[in-house]
């Protein structure tokens, strides 16, 4: 049996994880290819209109498998963590990919809920792992191969890694590095270069060394949203949150570029949130860069040009302003 | 203290009834228009959904009034409108406005401090005075709840048109006028008997609508563009998923409404199989349910980007094709406009008569 996995949302978080799960019940797990322009006509053509742009490409991906795999493993994650949840689409995914049905393969669609305790979580892998024909002892190392391999892979990107060069083997050119920008925004927009033209081997050319929020530990992404009056209740939300708020108080980066999706709610307030943050500490600006399927290389180009050049005179100032 | 709270359709008369009651000095608010939704505009972050911006509209021109204290519901996601009363209090105090600020968190979050948090309004009262309060003041509401329910149902039945109308008015002061709850049952009865004393054909066979959507554009007749009686008038008969009592009610069995959470999840799950935040869920229960019964149309009201209900209406698009009925989605943004939501209506509605003169033809 092959088993599809759209190369979009979730992937950059959990691919490693159900990999190895998979691997183990001797299921061939079938990724979809990166986003490109084909993957991305067959989302916009088959989404619904006002949905956020990483939504859309999701659409694209699972529709590109077709007749490449005989099942899709579209998880159901309502929480991933303790009394916070995910994002509303997370929820309803599974549904809407199923609404295509013809167009793609029967959705599999595990239900992960940690909101209250971890017990259902285990069961529901345990009940996919019978559907694959494993047998308990089989299903148990499976699961314990699967967080080995999630581990691992964690563990690699709080070294410095980004996701796709510790998953799809992207290689870094060496430049020289003036400064350093932290980007922050969901891992399905950031790491999918396409939708973002690019960006981060684009802010590297230009001399920047780029921070992900995943090279972040999650205890102090824990602990600096702790900060907020109103504790967050959206899991990957707070992660952005909390390494903005981690690097702007550190002064680790020179400045923040945040990449929001068009029509997404949660971005829409931790905006206002993470803007509200730097007006406040007046010493890390804040460049916030809204992508959707009409984004224009242009348009990019010269507002990342800009922001870069002010934060070298910046530097410049301070240093001079430090020698006296 | 001067509490100030937002506007959503018939919610200010129950709070105001209430707050009278605890003796809480209750802020008449500006209504909700176009000034308020243009300030709600200015302020509030470019990509939040609509009911935001027009509660922060509320809100400004509250404190404009003579406010100084505002209250806001909280929430615990994964709907945006948990995260409201933040993104509230950073914006105005943005707009350099001075106030004090009350969250009331739901009981799920904490029993304890959803009463202390009501005490804090109101320190005269003692807990189970305000309980009581609270359950008087409720169960009034509920009962405008179901006039109003009753009245879009049947008054496409009038013989003569409008009847039922003036009836629903007349029944609405005999229940607003109401102070003690031992009489209210009285009322109740009086109420209902106008309402039934109207004289209907009940042999008519008129266009059945059922109205489906997010919980604040159905409630706020600003942003409901007044399709109600704009539909009562061309004689159609009109069912709603959402009243405001079985939103803000203690239980999930919906009463007025008639069905309760269990039922939608039932309903929906052929093509939605999880809660989705907001009235998502409920927006294909509803859907479904109208099919059944065989309701000649749905119009399904969202605001833009709301990602609960644009779920359901990209799953919406199944339910049609299953049952074969016609759904009519709207989004509504601050550029909506009434009259643009009445052409579209008014075309929905020929394209519903022709369905009908086609099968009876066959």
């Amino acid at each position: 049996m092959r088993v599809g996995m759209p190369r979009g949302l979730m992937f950059y978080k959990y691919y490693p994880f159900w990999q190895a799960y998979l691997d183990s019940l001797d299921v061939e797990l079938v990724v979809s290819e990166r986003t490109n322009k084909k993957i991305l006509d067959l989302g916009l053509e088959a989404a619904e209109n006002e949905f956020c742009l990483p939504l859309k490409v999701f659409y694209g991906h699972a529709l590109s498998l077709k007749d490449k795999a005989d099942a899709l493993l579209i998880p159901r994650l309502v929480s991933v963590h303790k009394k916070e949840f995910t994002c509303p689409k997370m929820l309803g995914l599974p549904d809407l990919i199923h609404a295509l049905e013809g167009r793609v393969p029967p959705v599999i669609s595990p239900k992960i809920d940690v909101r209250k305790n971890t017990r259902g979580y285990y069961r529901e892998l345990m009940g996919l792992g019978k559907r694959f024909d494993g047998k308990n002892r089989r299903i148990v190392s499976a699961i314990l191969a699967g967080r080995r391999a999630q581990i691992e892979y964690e563990k690699k990107l709080i070294a410095g890694m980004t996701p796709p060069e510790a998953l799809e083997g992207d290689t870094r050119e060496t430049t020289k590095q003036e400064l350093t920008i932290g980007l922050v925004g969901h891992s399905y927009n950031i790491y999918d270069s396409y939708i973002t033209l690019d960006l981060i081997k684009r802010l590297r050319r230009a001399g920047a060394k780029v921070l992900v929020p995943e090279n972040i530990s999650p205890e102090t992404i824990d602990a600096e949203s702790r900060d907020l009056p109103k504790r967050l209740f959206w899991t990957y939300e707070k992660e952005i949150v909390g390494s903005a708020f981690h690097w702007m108080k550190s002064e680790a980066v020179s400045g923040v570029i945040y990449v929001l999706a068009f029509a997404c709610g949660p971005d829409s307030f931790i905006q206002s949130v993470i803007e509200d943050k730097s007006r406040s500490l007046g010493n890390v600006p804040v460049m916030s860069l809204v992508i959707d399927e009409h984004s224009t290389e242009g348009g990019m180009i010269t507002r990342l040009e800009a922001f870069i050049d002010m934060l070298k005179r910046r530097d410049h100032a301070a240093c001079n302003a430090s020698h006296g | 203290m001067r509490l100030a709270t937002p506007h959503m359709g018939s919610l200010y008369d129950l709070l105001a009834d209430l707050f009278s009651r605890m003796g809480v000095d209750y802020h008449d608010t500006p209504r909700t228009t176009e000034r308020t939704v243009n300030l709600g505009v200015k302020y509030s972050p470019e990509f939040a959904c609509l009911p935001l911006k027009i509660t922060v509209g509320n809100f400004v021109e509250a404190l404009e009034t003579g406010a100084d204290t505002l209250l806001m519901i909280g929430g615990i996601g994964p709907c945006r409108f948990g995260y409201y009363a933040e993104i509230q209090k950073r914006v105005l105090k943005e707009a350099g406005y001075g106030f004090d600020f009350i969250t009331l968190e739901p009981p799920k979050v904490g029993w304890i401090n959803f009463i202390s948090t009501i005490k804090q309004m109101a320190p005269g009262c003692s807990v189970y005075s305000i309980y009581r309060h609270i359950r008087d003041c409720f169960r009034k509401a509920q009962v405008l709840d179901m006039l109003e329910k009753k009245w879009l149902e049947l008054a496409a039945y009038d013989e003569t048109p409008g009847d039922t109308t003036k009836a629903y008015a007349a029944a609405q002061e005999i229940v607003k006028r109401v102070t003690r709850p031992e009489e209210l049952a009285d009322a109740q009865h009086d109420a209902f008997s106008i309402m039934d004393g109207v004289r209907r054909d009940h042999d008519r066979k008129p266009l059945r609508i059922g109205i489906i959507g997010e919980f604040y554009l159905l409630l706020e007749p600003f942003f409901k563009f007044d399709i109600e009686p704009w539909l009562i008038k061309r004689g159609v008969s009109v069912d709603r998923g959402v009243y405001l009592t079985d939103w803000i009610g203690p239980t999930t069995k919906n009463p007025v409404a008639g069905m309760s959470a269990g039922e939608i999840e039932i309903a929906a799950d052929p093509y939605l199989k999880h809660t989705v935040g907001g009235d998502g869920l409920a927006s294909i229960g509803h859907a479904v349910h109208y099919a059944k019964e065989g309701f000649d149309g749905i119009v399904h009201l969202l605001p833009f980007t709301c990602m609960p209900d644009t779920i359901a209406k990209a799953l919406l698009v199944n339910v049609s094709e299953d049952y074969g009925i016609p759904v009519l989605s709207m989004i509504v943004d601050e550029q909506t406009g009434k009259a643009g939501v009445h052409t579209r209506l008014e075309a929905f509605l020929d394209l519903m008569a022709n369905r009908r003169r086609s099968w009876t033809r066959t």
